[in-house]
């Protein structure tokens, strides 16, 4: 049995389960064992599903003797807390569903269980999955690993710290406007954010219904495309899923780049960036170019400076109409005053958090009489001109290549008190998803031991171009390959 | 501009959103910060854009009215903060 289990990729794994050099069990307490050593430090799991993972992985072992078992089978999965495991405590990070247990599995996780992956636990994240540090979970915060006073971005934080540390082999996360991509840029693990609608977001706590996808967070590119084989494809439970065929994503792993036409916006190399980020992903685009890409440094996508508004408008007007469901009568935190009002007022002041309160009045104003067009109305508009400006680029290029934010992991508590200087670090990211885009960080250098990523955009559903770009270049470099020293 | 006291009262009413005096001088303020942001926008030119509410192309399917399995009265009244028999308590809704 190799000593690395808690490093080996799924594709690793899987073959040592396949040729029972390892079994299921095995691999799930040393991940256990290595989640009670980390877990004081790096704080990623809101719960640790021990026992399920136990069973899950026997059960595992009893089947990968026969032939045709998934890639999956036996690996253990972390998912993101906003995410519906039926039976197992699913809170968001927030008080108000601090002790909610769904009667009901999401689709992605009875997908996950239908390919017999061991359910290790659920992850913390910014309450709701508002945030880009995890310093929004109302229940602790998650340190980065790779350096213990920063923060492993957000929201999807506790499950890219997770990976980062070897306390799982894959986590799920969800994006609405960079919480997948974001975090596996800040700690150096592969995050994908696929195409609107091509993962089913059944039994995913809706925060922003027209941006949020469910995605997987790895250590490899190989591993992002199992993943996806098992999450994508239609379900009739999500109405905005799509009616496509899935692709074997794993068909269109191939170092060879040779006519790949890539372009780099000038508008994502940000005013206020940091120099390390900006160097370090034009050296990774001269790899690209290196590969047989063909690079065009001079795209231009002039409505991007405006993504950052449309953004913080749509998303909060969204939120503000989801998060209306939680009045303290079916579940969650209820407070109980004597009259009805109070009692649905004072549930939701004690029951949410400081950030969710303001995306609420935020969204709750643009979307009030008198507002609606200058704000709501405005922003669907412009996200029109958007997503247009992405349409025209992806008729000259295959993909987009961008750093995936602006800086490397801040420190925590830097940001915490000023919200437009926390926004700010998702400036590259949520333009993606007010396109509705497919887009992948992978790691792609570090300054001063600190994760930079390198996202990877495409044309809607065209998350195989994006797999091919990314794992030619994974294959080129080493930076996956580095692990924290925790 | 500033958002007014009112204001922010107003928007927390129409949210259901219970706020302390401290929520208020701090939303004020937030939030006008945030608006002001905002108003680059409307440099942009917007005449005869339709508006995007969703990023894919999607058409309603219908299908057939047949009963399905569904969850049981018991799952769905497992995380009821107040329950009576097989339905959610609530306080009074007209007094």
């Amino acid at each position: 049995m190799p000593d690395n289990l808690t490093e080996l990729t799924i594709h690793e794994a899987h073959k040592l389960l396949k040729s029972r050099q390892l079994s299921s069990v095995e691999l799930t307490r040393a991940y256990l064992e290595r989640i009670s050593r980390v877990e004081p430090e790096v704080h990623a799991f809101v719960t640790i599903t021990d026992e399920l993972a136990l069973k899950q992985a026997e059960a595992a072992d009893r089947l990968l003797e026969h032939d045709g078992v998934s890639p999956l089978a036996g690996i253990p999965v972390l998912i993101k807390d906003v995410i519906c495991t039926r039976g197992v405590r699913t809170t968001c990070s927030s008080k108000i569903l601090e002790n909610l247990v769904p009667p009901y599995d999401a689709t992605v996780v009875e997908k996950l269980k239908a390919c017999q992956a061991v359910i290790i636990g659920k992850a913390n994240m910014d309450e709701f999955a508002m945030g880009s540090s995890t310093e929004n979970s109302a229940l602790f915060i998650t340190h980065n690993p790779w350096d213990l006073s920063r923060v492993p971005g957000g929201s999807s934080g506790g499950s890219a710290a997770a990976v980062a540390a070897g306390e799982t082999v894959f986590a799920l996360g969800s994006d609405t406007g960079g919480s997948i991509r974001q975090p596996a840029g800040f700690c150096s693990v592969v995050g994908l954010k696929p195409t609107y609608g091509r993962v089913s977001r059944y039994g995913l706590v809706a925060f922003a219904s027209s941006l949020d996808q469910i995605g997987p967070l790895t250590r490899d590119v190989a591993d992002c495309a199992l993943v996806m084989n098992a999450l994508a494809g239609y379900d009739r439970r999500d109405s905005t899923s799509a009616p496509r065929p899935v692709p074997d994503y794993t068909q269109c792993l191939d170092a060879d780049l040779s006519g790949t036409r890539i372009g780099v916006p000038k508008e994502y190399f940000v005013e206020g960036m940091q120099a390390e980020v900006a160097t370090a992903i034009k050296a990774a685009i001269g790899q690209l170019e290196r590969l047989g890409a063909e690079i065009d440094w001079e795209v231009s996508l002039p409505h991007t400076p405006y993504a950052l508004a449309v953004y913080y408008i749509i998303a909060p007007s969204e939120a503000s109409a989801n998060l209306a469901r939680y009045d303290g009568v079916k579940y969650g935190f209820s407070y109980q005053a004597p009259s009805m009002w109070e009692s649905m007022e004072k549930t939701r002041q004690y029951g949410f958090g400081a950030e969710v309160k303001r995306r609420i009045m935020l969204g709750t104003y643009a979307l009030s009489a008198g507002y609606y067009d200058a704000y709501y109305l405005k922003a669907q508009k412009v996200r029109t001109l958007i997503r247009r400006e992405f349409d025209q680029a992806f008729e000259k290029y295959d993909a987009l290549v961008t750093p995936t934010s602006p800086t490397v992991p801040f420190k925590i508590g830097e940001k915490v008190d000023d919200p437009l200087q926390m926004y700010l670090s998702d400036v590259c990211t949520l333009p993606i998803n007010i396109a509705g885009l497919p887009a992948i960080s992978i790691p792609a250098g570090f300054a001063d031991g600190l994760p930079i990523g390198m996202q990877i955009i495409s044309k809607p559903f065209g998350e195989e171009t994006i797999l091919k770009i990314a794992h030619a270049y994974e294959q080129a470099t080493e930076w996956h390959k580095r692990r924290p020293e925790i | 501009m500033k958002l007014s006291r009112e204001e922010v009262l107003h928007i927390a009413r129409l949210a259901r959103l219970g706020l302390t005096e401290e929520d208020v001088d701090k939303f004020r303020e937030q939030l006008s910060n945030i608006l002001e942001n905002f108003d680059i926008l409307q440099q942009v030119d917007t005449t005869d854009v339709p508006p995007t509410a969703q990023s894919i192309v999607l058409q309603d399917v219908m299908r057939n009215d047949e009963v399905t399995p569904s969850l049981t009265a018991e799952d769905i009244l497992a995380n009821a903060p107040r329950r009576e028999g097989d339905c959610f308590r609530v306080r009074a809704v007209l007094e």
